[in-house]
């Protein structure tokens, strides 16, 4: 099952290092990753989508809070949270299909941000699903490059 | 007064009470090494091999409970500590390594003697750092030491460039405190944990105690002591928990797993309560974790949360600095008597002595071991290699103290009893030492002899001489179909000759009734000794259960049979 954790750590030199050998060394899966500063510029914050089952996902959030500048290790999937990713897509977009790319851009609030008489490139934004469903629409047209962000989640507020 | 890099290493290292270094010096670490040469309260033993450094510091550090510090250059001298590291980590030791590194301009441009040591030991420390600026120095050695001992003990390592150490001086500062906001270990345990678990020792019937590493760690070991009396609780010492209990105390009921007594593995596999403390569930203990002990409970007492549930879920587990858990359990467990399983573990003892030594012919390394024990009363330090002859020590030196097994469990990292052994006598000189050894570990870091006889430290040095690789071949025996393939070893030196070659007396024993006298003999002589015990070749370790097997496969020795009335 997959999981969305953040990893909130010192911002040294070194850490993303540990941090990602640490997965690759226990053989922990990592399918993201993203990493950023806070607005506190000493801390930064690294969101990794792992998966595993519970057991695993228990080792890893321990063995992450072990990582000396680890500060804070939070299992967004336990709780409600928003999960979002960019995506840049270049899309070959000849003269047949470009109507069509324009009605998939405005249903998805994608902007299109690159456009030559062969290609338009999309900036979209959303969950997994909204990323992957824009995706498979576009295929048929073909699809030039991807390029994706990791995905990141932040905490829903209880009222 | 404004001082240098390597000047401000000194004084810091001095703060934190070291006074003892082991290291090989080299190009990038040389200022190091010109500033320590004017501290003489820092008392440096240069090794022939950096991986002897890092194991004496290892040695150092498990003898005498304090940080074990080494040294080394740049390059290939930093990863000749790579395994002493490994060692270090797996085995949960205190050392704190410093290596010189290129200038950092240099950094990243394939300079001579380069390598990225933080990143090939990142793996392999509890941490590690490279420091970029001689303001840096001194909280880096404070935060180390402070990482190095505290919570769950482990190696750090400090990269510190050239210029780092030989550039710019400033004024030396000792931080007043360390500033790690994402490290906390574990004090005090949780009341509820406690409790659940002394409700649980309190109702158990055939409860025994599993002491690993972490009682020596923690110096726990009169509270061990104190809870096994209270409610006559047998005592199974992991590999690593020797000299926890002594082996003389009658609760002692001796190593389980792979090469354990059997007696202590089917005590557990009986029992309806395991109390683990500071021990790890390592597979060498556990065998098949589906088949480990199936009736019982498991409380699981440790100060690293990392450890519960990782191999074995844990009913109870306690979360805590050992020392201070077992102070917070024991007002809560109420004396008890187990008559009925005191009695059966006593019958389990009867039924398999595993300690059973044949009569031979040929001398036995297992007979060696025990004379060892006898000639010096159980109250020597013993350090070991890794493989037959370290199962042999475990199982026939009667350990009585703490700390007086040294010994690579869980790197299992051959090479390990000459350099450890030096550490170990140079941290507890009035203690004898012996180093036993394989004559396939001895090889791999004998360079090392020499330190010994430059340093006059007092190691005796035990070789159990089979001309093999012993436990290698042993699997090759066992399930391997007897192809002995690249375990021979057929070019081996007249060990006798060698130590006269380092200027040391060498004895050779092949007879049963020479060992005690060579052993006499080895202690009296003044200085490091080298005793090659010429041993039969084709011995087994007993017991054995095989690797991912149960108690229930387990081989005993055949001739144990006989005696068994």
């Amino acid at each position: 099952m997959e999981h969305i954790i953040s990893v909130l750590v010192e911002n040294k030199s070194g850490v993303l290092a540990r941090v990602a050998g640490l997965f690759s060394a226990r053989g922990y899966n990592i399918e993201s990753l993203s990493v950023a500063p806070t607005p506190d510029s000493s801390i930064s914050m690294i969101t990794v989508v792992t998966s595993g089952d519970e057991d695993i996902i228990e080792q890893i959030m321990k063995q992450l809070n072990k990582v000396i500048e680890v500060l804070k290790v939070v299992d967004l999937t336990e709780e409600d949270h928003i999960d979002r990713e960019t995506a840049l897509i270049k899309i070959l977009a000849k003269q047949a299909h470009r109507d069509e790319a324009m009605r998939i851009a405005q249903i998805f609030r994608a902007n299109i941000v690159d456009s030559t008489p062969q290609t338009y490139t999309l900036e979209v934004s959303g969950d997994a699903g909204k990323i992957q469903a824009v995706i498979n629409l576009l295929k048929p047209m073909g699809i030039k490059e991807i390029v994706r962000t990791g995905r990141i989640a932040i905490a829903r507020e209880s009222l | 007064m404004e001082m240098t890099g390597a000047e401000i290493i000194c004084e810091s290292l001095l703060r934190e009470g070291v006074d003892t270094i082991f290291g090989l010096p080299g190009g990038a670490v040389l200022p190091f090494y010109g500033a320590l040469s004017g501290y003489p309260k820092l008392r440096h033993i240069l090794v022939r091999h950096e991986q002897a450094a890092a194991m004496a510091a290892d040695g150092y550090a498990r003898a005498t409970g304090k940080v074990g510090v080494c040294s080394a250059t740049s390059g290939p001298g930093a990863t000749n500590l790579v395994t002493g590291l490994m060692a270090a980590q797996m085995d949960s030791v205190p050392i704190v390594c410093i290596t010189g590194q290129v200038p950092r301009a240099a950094i990243g441009r394939d300079a001579f003697q380069e390598t990225d040591i933080t990143g090939i030991t990142l793996p392999v420390t509890k941490h590690n750092y490279l420091v970029m600026d001689v303001r840096d120095i001194a909280p880096a050695i404070k935060e180390a030491f402070y990482i190095a001992r505290t919570g769950r003990p482990g190696p750090v390592l400090i990269d510190v460039p050239k210029d780092v150490l030989a550039g710019e001086k400033i004024e030396f500062e000792w931080p007043a405190e360390v500033d790690l906001p994402g490290y906390n270990p574990p004090g005090e345990p949780d009341a509820r944990q406690v409790r659940v678990a002394a409700h649980l020792i309190n109702q158990a019937e055939r409860p025994v105690i599993l002491a690993g590493h972490g009682v020596l760690i923690s110096r726990a070991w009169d509270e061990l002591r104190e809870l096994a009396e209270k409610a006559q609780i047998p005592v199974i010492t992991t590999l690593l928990g020797i000299g926890a209990m002594s082996t003389e105390h009658v609760l002692n009921m001796g190593m389980p797993g792979m090469h354990g007594m059997a007696y202590a593995s089917l005590a557990i596999d009986r029992s309806d309560l395991v109390i683990a403390l500071g021990a790890r569930f390592d597979d060498r203990v556990t065998g098949r974790l589906s088949d480990f002990a199936p009736g019982a409970k498991i409380i699981h007492v440790d100060v690293d949360a990392t450890e519960f549930n990782k191999n074995i879920v844990a009913d109870a587990p306690v979360l805590g600095d050992l020392k201070d858990s077992l102070r917070a359990l024991i007002p809560m467990v109420q004396p008890n008597v187990h008559l009925d399983w005191i009695k059966e573990t006593d019958t389990l003892r009867a039924e398999h002595p595993s300690l059973f030594i044949r009569k031979s012919d040929v001398l036995l390394p297992q007979q060696v071991m025990k004379q060892i024990s006898d000639e010096t009363n159980g109250e020597a330090i013993i350090v070991t290699g890794v493989g037959q002859h370290q199962m042999w020590a475990a199982q026939h030196y009667g350990y009585k103290e703490p700390n007086s097994l040294i010994t690579s469990g869980g790197s299992g990292a051959m090479g390990f009893e000459v350099p450890a052994a030096l550490g170990a006598k140079v941290g507890r000189p009035e203690k004898t030492v012996w180093s036993i050894a394989g004559d396939g570990g001895f090889q791999m870091t004998l360079c090392d002899l020499a330190t010994a006889v430059e340093n006059k430290i007092d190691v005796k040095y035990a070789i159990l001489n089979n001309g093999s690789l012993g436990m290698v071949r042993q699997w090759q025996d066992f399930f391997y179909d007897k192809d002995f393939f690249a375990t021979i070893y057929s070019g081996n030196p007249d060990f006798v000759k060698l130590a006269e070659a380092y200027g040391i007396r060498g004895i050779r024993v092949t007879k049963q009734e020479d060992v005690a006298g060579a052993i006499q003999e080895a202690m009296e002589t003044p200085g490091p000794v080298v005793v090659d015990f010429v041993v039969k070749e084709d011995e087994f370790v007993y017991p054995m259960i095989p690797a991912g097997e149960s108690v229930h496969e387990m081989l005993e020795e055949p001739e144990a049979e006989s005696i068994i009335s």
